[in-house]
């Protein structure tokens, strides 16, 4: 495991997301009211491209008629067939336990830790003054 | 666990050839303007499109997803989805290396239109458009026939403009006709089609009239998808049992976007109240399910999907794998990309057929 | 305990002669409007009475009806095809009537017929209750009244109705057929209030039987999606002459489907098939599988449940020849649970007469 710097933290808004490339694989990162999630950008349903889903909230129902409408803004739904995926945990919502989206660990880190080293910046210039978001991968 | 797709090395493998059969190339209504007399134009302006339900723009189940489209699919200098042939080519018939994709446009095309003759001026723009804008500048996408199929006659007149232009790969129906497709008021158009040589294409939608079930009208969108299949059904056995096929035996029906799991069943269906009802359709010369056999081609998308992949490959062979062509319903929600959509168990000979071979025996494609 | 029983069928049709066999089952008003206004018949198209379908020749009786005689029922469902219960559905066009009151009455007489001139005269008996669906306090009280008789065993509707059945309208039928331990009976059958097609009405009487098998998908799909699952948790379903092979496909269709569109009716909160797999049953005859033996084995395979399906000969409705009632393609090792185990798990009432 490496971990890669992908952004600044100011590029990725509460409710944002960026593709990014990690050796060669396509990942992309959410912000959820601050907290960052790297996922895979490949639907493990058929490929569609995660980054262009919609984000919508979680609806539930425990009879007819009821719609519990909770979590706005963090679940993703593919471009492709609409299946949802919660953001946090990868999972699909309908098959939870055999269809999930890859999930990378990701933390935010001070540009003056990452000049240190030992990440992997590749292409992407690190200043000491911000903060960043680092995948692991 | 992860069972994450895998994702096809596409620029280390050779592309197949692969026809699409249902692309859904955008026109708005201003695009078919210029196609228009004045008359129409100035109906159209004032009166709108009217099909067989109550809304004057919108649908009657509202879609999953704005215009039932792929999200990623909106040109990103503006436009519908599928209305650019840059964005297009970029994002499927390059992506894919399609070569050759048909179109079937859906809307607007007058087809339902509750005035037919309104319904054939507009079915003559949106074939005008096709080759215009589509087809002149991207010889790969090949146009349909849109006929204003509740009136034979003015159909007839536009499959007899069209005949022998090559850049016409089919007749197209939308699957919800006003009345079931074996009957007489449709025969002119089966006629025209076989005189042409072109193969009757019938995609999913259009609004009957009638309710969606035969126990009257459904809530909901998800219903409104299934019954595709439902109405679909009662249409194959309409075509049979009218004994269209034995009066036209040439004529060919390419299923788009219904799904085909269903009918190997239906066949079987059919061929067992036929044995007890045989004197009741005396023109029939053999058993339905030999004339589904016979005339009926399905295309792939949406595909099927069972927990067993291998009972998918079951039905196909039921079918005739050399009956099933590859569709992908570009720009739509529920796209199959080609290369991830066909089950992974196929013989190449067999994704040969379905992405190509198929539907260039059928349509003459070179 | 062992059960000392043989196959249940669980869809056998007695034969209303004619009206005038319900007039002592109606009161003044409606016996007299009856002969007033000439109402001689309410045989439903669904089921021409000449139509080879219909009826097996050799069962025809005077008059060219058959089912109109218990004792030959018995003879043949007990004697020939060996079972030891069935099930009797009714299906004269009571369904088919507009007017409400009218729709009751007649309903009323008809249940009342099925005890005096069936039950009460075989043991081996059980009926379902006929209910009018043209209005649901109507259809409701007739549960109750009904239910008592412990020889009642479920709910009887049409598989084309004026509304799709999962509709909410129709939740109280469902209420009332859970309390009382009775499973919803969706029988091949329309009401006549929209074209057997959705596409507008047929040329031939081979495409409106063949159009049984889309109504029943349409209501599998609107009792799942509206929810009368999610409501009614221990409601089974149980689908009579409806065929089979359709529901595999329909499925998977259905199931994909849900995957992307799930949040139009959040209450549908696992997958079609599931659903299916577990309030969902289908009667044997017809099963509409293909001739060839192989294709016949995999289409069952594609079931995915020995549990769904439930002996039924279907009497006197020509489906097959000969006395074997069990469909050619079901193997052996099936047997015991179609005949016997599946019957009693969908019925509960059922278990109390082999106690």
């Amino acid at each position: 495991m490496a971990k890669h710097v992908v952004a600044a933290v100011a590029e990725i808004t509460p409710g944002g997301r960026k593709l990014v490339d990690v050796k060669g694989r396509p990942i992309v990162v959410f912000n959820l009211g601050g907290e960052f999630f790297a996922l895979s950008n490949r639907c493990p349903h058929r490929g569609g491209s995660l980054c262009h889903g919609k984000l919508v909230g979680l609806v539930e129902s425990s009879t007819p008629g009821e719609y519990r409408y909770s979590r706005r803004g963090e679940i993703i739904r593919c471009p492709w067939h609409s299946w949802e995926f919660d953001i946090r945990t990868g999972k699909s919502w309908c098959d939870p336990a055999r269809l999930r989206i890859r999930h990378y660990p990701v933390s935010v880190e001070a540009g003056a830790q990452l000049v240190e080293g030992p990440y992997v910046a590749e292409t992407f210039p690190v200043t000491v003054e911000d903060d960043y978001v680092v995948v692991e991968i | 666990m992860n069972i994450e797709a895998r994702q096809p090395s596409r620029s280390s493998r050779t592309k197949p050839a692969i026809v699409d059969v249902d692309i859904h190339a955008k026109s708005s209504v201003e695009d078919l303007r210029p196609f228009l007399s004045n008359r129409w134009g100035d109906y159209l302006q004032t009166y709108g499109q009217r099909s067989r339900h109550g809304y004057a723009k919108g649908f009657p189940y509202p879609k999953g997803q704005p215009l039932a489209s792929r999200r990623d699919s909106w040109p990103p200098d503006g436009g519908l989805p599928a209305s650019n042939l840059d964005f297009m080519r970029h994002q499927h018939l390059d992506q894919y290396g399609i070569t050759i994709g048909i179109m079937n446009p859906l809307s607007p095309t007058g087809q339902g239109d509750q005035n037919v003759e309104f319904g054939a001026a507009m079915c003559f723009a949106a074939n005008e458009f096709q080759i215009e804008h589509w087809n002149r500048l991207e010889p790969r996408l090949r146009a349909s026939v849109c006929v204003p199929y509740e009136d034979g006659e003015l159909s007839r007149t536009e499959i007899r403009r069209r005949a022998g232009d090559q850049r016409f790969a089919h007749v197209l129906f939308m699957s919800r006709t006003s009345e079931l497709l074996g009957k007489r008021r449709y025969w002119p158009i089966f006629e025209a089609a076989v005189e042409a040589g072109l193969p009757v294409g019938v995609h999913v939608f259009g609004y009957s009239g009638w309710a969606m079930t035969n126990s009257g009208w459904p809530s909901f969108y998800i219903e409104e998808m299934t019954e595709h299949s439902t109405s679909c059904q009662a249409m194959v056995t309409s075509l049979i049992m009218e004994g269209v096929f034995e009066r036209w035996p040439e004529l060919k029906i390419v299923l788009i976007e219904a799904g085909f799991a269903w009918l190997p069943a239906l066949g079987w269906r059919l061929d067992n109240a036929w044995k007890k009802l045989k004197n009741e359709v005396p023109h029939l010369k053999k058993a339905p399910s030999e004339y589904i056999r016979q005339h009926f081609w399905v295309s792939t998308q949406p595909m099927e999907e069972p927990d067993d992949p291998e009972h998918v490959i079951d039905v196909m062979n039921w079918i005739g794998m050399d009956h099933i062509l590859f569709a992908s319903d570009y720009p739509h929600w529920d796209f199959d990309d080609p290369f991830l959509a066909l089950p992974p168990k196929l013989t190449a000979e067999q994704r040969g057929m379905i992405y190509s071979g198929n539907a260039q025996a059928l349509y003459g494609f070179a | 305990m062992t059960i000392n029983l043989h196959a249940i069928d669980c869809d056998v049709h007695p034969t209303v002669p004619g009206m005038k066999a319900l007039l002592p089952y109606l009161d003044d008003y409606w016996r007299d409007s009856v002969e007033e206004r000439g109402i001689g018949s309410l045989e439903s198209i669904s089921y021409p009475p000449n139509s080879p379908l219909t009826a097996r020749d050799e069962w025809r009786g005077t008059g060219g009806l058959a089912g109109t005689d218990v004792t030959q029922l018995s003879e043949t469902v007990f004697g020939r095809f060996g079972s030891s219960l069935a099930i009797c559905n009714c299906l004269y066009g009571v369904q088919l009537v507009f007017a409400e009151d009218m729709a009751r009455a007649f309903t009323r007489a008809l249940n009342d017929w099925i005890v005096k001139e069936w039950l009460d005269k075989d043991a081996r008996l059980r009926a379902s209750i006929v209910v009018p669906l043209q209005n649901i306090e109507y259809a409701v009280d007739e549960i109750e009244r009904c239910a008592s008789d412990r020889r009642f065993v479920q709910v009887l509707v049409l598989a084309m109705e004026e509304a799709p059945l999962g509709r909410r309208s129709n939740w109280p039928v469902y209420a009332a057929a859970e309390r009382h331990g009775l499973p919803l009976g969706v029988h091949a059958g329309s009401a006549y209030r929209h074209p057997v097609t959705s596409l507008g009405w047929p040329s031939y009487y081979i495409e409106d039987y063949a159009a049984q098998a889309q109504g029943f998908q349409s209501q599998l799909t609107s009792l799942i999606a509206e929810g009368v699952f999610a409501k009614f948790p221990s409601l089974k379903v149980v689908l009579m002459e409806s065929g089979v092979t359709w529901l595999p496909g329909f499925l998977w269709r259905f199931s994909k489907f849900w995957r992307g569109l799930r949040t139009e009716v959040p209450w549908v909160d696992r997958p079609p098939d599931e659903i299916v797999r577990d309030h969902v049953r289908l009667t044997v005859q017809p099963f509409d599988v293909p001739e060839d033996s192989e294709a016949a084995e995999r289409a069952i395979e594609h079931l995915r449940s020995d549990d769904i399906l439930l002996f039924a000969s279907d009497y006197p409705h020509w489906q097959f020849d000969g006395d074997e009632a069990m469909p050619k393609a079901i193997p052996r090792a099936l047997y015991r649970k179609i005949l016997v185990d599946n019957p009693l798990a969908t019925y509960p009432r059922l278990k109390e007469a082999v106690r």
